[in-house]
């Protein structure tokens, strides 16, 4: 393994890892500006809840981009389903398990609502979901105009957005005093999971006679994922531990980043992506991969609005308000590309991240919101173009 | 020999990690037409995107000189300006606008601060008199054929006050008429004293116009052929291109009998509801098992709607017939239910429909076919590297890994993948839309021969072609399509080229 090589490995992998670059760039940059505040387990705590929302969304969003579609919809969506979750709970005094099953089945049929005229009629995306924005923020005015705000009691619903996952042994014992042992042992259950997964993908690899990385190379990978996975669990385990939040959002992503790369549907949706009428004469109905991204969409829409509700405690006339844009850029940020059928769902998640980290950041240096808009566009023009000329150079 | 116009001198351009030129040279002469030939990859694209200023100046080695000046062009523009319009395959007319906007488009005639529209019509009107296209300056560039378009692509340079006109394959996509057409245009404008390069892989039609050929194999000038001392010939130019002899270039198969009927088509019409035109009428065909049935024809007269309309209709025509598949009645009606089926259609347009250029080897070839590799839906993407490998090597599709962006390979290699994917699948009856449309002789002699091995080993295919001696060539059988009927079938033996003329045109 000689320094050439490994500046081989850094050209290609720059876009890969880009935005994993740029967000330890921005942290630390919080961290020395705020002299540390930013980086303290109470408030990644923090910054993880509020990234919740629109990481979920994002997920979603970086699908429908692939697709070569948009989906405006979602901010007032998610505001709506929020509002129908409150109204069943303090209105008609639904089982908490019930809402939430209610509001996650409507956010799906509300996906595939917005799908219909796209695939059924080859209705531009961009039209359909305006249309939906429109009709959804009507929609959440008219849920909660006679109340106003909607305050919602349950615990349990408020919980989600909140509350932190249990421990298994008070937090004062003399053995790692002051750390949340459960999240502790989570995520020395992830490293030791994700260590056998490599290791397996590795032999099964050896098994078809494939190259693998040199064996030092393959050990520094897993050295280092092992120590990163390590500190954020450390940081994590620091204030209350996991959260509800962070566990439903990680619980996404992996699916999502699963289905994406491992199964026969993900491949569907990168080919209808790359090249609709490819994929329509390769036996792939377009049709039906749009419905499905839509779908997903929309469930992922429910989950936001729940999400966001619960946080609040309650459902406003106003929420959802731009988080159409805001995961929109996040997707962006994230790397998926405008032309379709390039993107990474951990890209969209890295890519929330990123924008919640600025917006969190900057509200801690007490920076004015009108120079905060200003900084977020810029890094969001930043990301793309970033993007962009990689691309071009990466051959 | 007159004296030049153009002196393209030891141009050497590089690619990370390729030489895509080595110390080439180029001479044209004023006035004459001069034909540049080689296979795919040969370096013939890049030797233009030099010389019009793609690759500026400083991104080459080596000197170009045009009317006796050495000439630094720095972008498209500065090429233009000094008189040189280059065509490419690929026009870059826009559709939605007319033809007289578009011939003016770049360099509006204007009046004050607006454009003069009647001055535009009446210049327009002139150009396309001189390329000899009798039609309506308005009318718009959508609704021409691609012969028209190219046409008005032509008159578009006219008006520059082009002196050197390059054309990138722009015959690839023409029927025999258009092709004769434009053929007798570039005598009619070399009268003018309009020089014209042509690019081409059509070695008829070179050897019919040019009056110089240089040939370019590998990045290198191989010679340049003068066709006033009869130095221009099939045999010659195919040895210089390839750097070896071809003999026969349809390789010998065993012909035996053909087996039982696989796939056949009963009074079969198709109505495009969008269009509002009949694309399909009264149709009938058969295909037995192990033969190779030709589809003759000209651009247009629905062969490539025959093959989709069985596919699965997927542009989702009107339809009536019957189709039998193996002697049974069937209704398919997606491309999913024809690959199921068993039949697979390889596109005519490989970049636009076929394949998906941004996803790699693999990823292409094992799209139609997931299955295949796959349990309860995850893909195993190492059974995926390895399948897609032995297609690799047994189609011999040069690529340094099945992990390659197929947008990086050249065009023959591109077309391997294309049936490489549908070999995946497996089927009893391939259809191939113009297998060996704009790929060179080598890529093409490689094809011909994976087919025969796919019809020995009883596979079914039908090939729709526009080049006859291909079609004369592969096939056991050849149906005539025009106007979207069977307006004939000849076996192979009975068949030449101008009974199948006469049967396309009628």
């Amino acid at each position: 393994m000689t320094v050439k090589d490994l500046q081989k490995a850094v050209r290609q992998n720059i876009r890969d890892y880009g935005m994993y670059i740029a967000l330890i760039i921005i942290m630390a940059i919080f961290t020395i500006a705020t002299k540390g505040i930013f980086i303290s387990s109470r408030n990644i705590a923090n910054l993880l809840n509020q990234t919740g929302y629109i990481a979920v969304l994002a997920v979603g969003m970086t699908l429908v981009i692939i697709i070569r579609h948009i989906d405006l919809s979602v901010g007032f969506l998610s505001g709506f389903l929020g509002a129908i979750a409150a109204v069943a709970l303090v209105n008609w005094h639904l089982n908490v398990w019930l809402t939430l099953v209610l509001v996650l089945v409507l956010g799906i049929l509300a996906g595939l609502l917005t799908a219909l005229p796209v695939a059924k009629l080859g209705i531009p995306s961009f039209v359909a979901s305006l249309a939906g924005w429109l009709i959804y923020r009507g929609a959440l005015l008219m849920v909660t105009s006679s109340t106003g705000t909607i305050i919602i009691p349950d615990k349990i619903f408020n919980a989600i957005g909140n509350a932190y996952i249990p421990d298994i042994m008070p937090a004062d014992t003399t053995f790692l005093h002051g750390l949340h042992k459960l999240t502790l042992l989570i995520g020395l259950l992830a490293i030791v999971w994700f260590i056998f997964r490599e290791i397996g993908a590795r032999k099964s690899k050896q098994a078809y006679n494939f190259e693998v990385p040199p064996a030092d190379m393959f050990v520094l990978k897993l050295v280092f994922m092992a120590i990163v996975l390590g500190l954020i669990t450390w940081v994590l385990a620091g204030y209350n531990g996991m959260s509800w939040t962070v566990v439903i959002m990680i619980a996404v992503v992996l699916i999502f980043d699963y289905i994406a790369k491992q199964t026969v549907l993900g491949r569907h949706i990168y080919a209808v992506g790359g090249n609709p009428e490819a994929a329509e004469l390769s036996g792939i109905s377009v049709k039906k991969i749009t419905f499905m991204v839509f779908g997903a969409m929309g469930l992922l829409t429910a989950l936001s609005g729940i999400l966001f509700a619960s946080r609040l405690q309650s459902a406003t006339p106003t929420g959802g308000t731009l988080f159409e844009l805001d995961c929109i850029a996040a997707a962006y940020i994230g790397g998926v590309s405008a032309a379709g059928g390039v993107g990474k769902i951990t890209g969209s998640l890295v890519g929330a991240l990123v924008y919640m980290s600025l917006m969190n950041g900057m509200n801690l240096m007490g920076t004015d919101i009108s120079l905060q808009y200003v900084i977020r566009g810029a890094v969001l023009a930043a990301a793309v173009i970033f993007d962009v000329t990689t691309r071009k150079v990466r051959r | 020999m007159n004296t030049p116009i153009l002196e393209m001198k030891n141009i050497t351009k590089t690619f990370p990690g390729v030489k895509a030129l080595s110390d080439v040279s180029f001479e044209v002469a004023a006035g004459e037409i001069h034909c540049l030939v080689g296979e795919n990859g040969a370096g013939k694209s890049t030797l233009m995107k030099v010389l019009s200023g793609v690759y500026p100046h400083g991104d080459y080695s080596g000197d170009i000189l045009f009317e006796g000046k050495v000439q630094k062009f720095r972008g498209i523009a500065d090429s233009e300006k000094a008189g040189i319009a280059i065509i490419y395959q690929e026009l870059a007319l826009i559709p939605e606008m007319t033809v007289y906007e578009n011939i003016l488009l770049g360099h509006e005639l204007r009046k004050g601060l607006g454009v003069d529209w009647n001055e535009t019509v009446r210049k327009a009107d002139e150009m396309l008199k001189r390329v000899r296209l009798n039609i309506n300056p308005e009318t718009k560039v959508k609704d021409l054929g691609v012969g028209r378009q190219q046409l008005v692509e032509i008159a578009k340079a006219l008006s520059k006050d082009v002196k050197l006109l390059i054309l990138d394959e722009p015959t690839a996509a023409l029927n025999e008429d258009d092709c004769d057409n434009l053929l007798e245009l570039l005598r009619h404008l070399k009268k003018d004293g309009v020089t014209s390069v042509l690019i081409s892989h059509k070695l008829k039609e070179v050897i019919r116009i040019a009056d110089t050929v240089t040939v370019l194999r590998d990045g290198q000038t191989i010679c340049t052929l003068d066709a006033s001392k009869g130095e221009v010939g099939e045999q010659v130019l195919i040895k210089h291109m390839v750097g070896r002899e071809i003999n026969n270039i349809y390789p010998d198969r065993r012909r035996g009998d053909a087996g039982e009927v696989v796939l056949e088509v009963r009074d079969w019409n198709a109505y495009d509801a969008k269009l509002g035109r009949t694309v399909l009428k009264d149709v009938s065909f058969k295909l037995r098992k192990g033969e190779i049935v030709g589809f003759a024809g000209l651009m247009g007269s629905g062969r490539t709607e025959l093959a989709k309309s069985i596919f699965g209709n997927p542009d989702g025509y009107e339809l009536k017939g019957e189709l039998l598949v193996k002697g049974k009645p069937v209704r398919l009606r997606s491309p999913k239910d024809a690959i199921e089926a068993g039949i697979a259609y390889a596109t005519e347009d490989r970049k636009g429909n076929g394949l998906i250029l941004i996803q790699d080897v693999k990823q292409n070839i094992t799209l139609a076919n997931l299955a295949q590799i796959s349990q309860r839906g995850v893909v195993n993407k190492n059974a995926e590297v390895k399948a897609a490998t032995e297609y690799k090597d047994a189609l011999n599709i040069k690529t340094p890994s099945v992990e390659q962006i197929v947008v990086n390979l050249s065009g023959g290699n591109q077309q391997k993948v294309s049936v490489a994917k549908w070999l995946f699948v497996q089927p009893d009856v391939l259809f191939l839309d113009e297998p060996t449309r704009g790929i060179d002789v080598g890529a093409k002699y490689e094809i011909y021969g994976i087919m025969n091995k796919l019809v020995e080993r009883g596979m079914s295919i039908v090939m729709i072609s526009s080049e006859l001696p291909e079609v004369l060539g592969m096939s056991d059988r050849i149906y005539i399509v025009s106007s979207g009927r069977i307006a004939g079938e000849l076996p192979v033996a009975e068949a030449t080229q101008e009974k199948i003329m006469q049967l396309a045109t009628n």
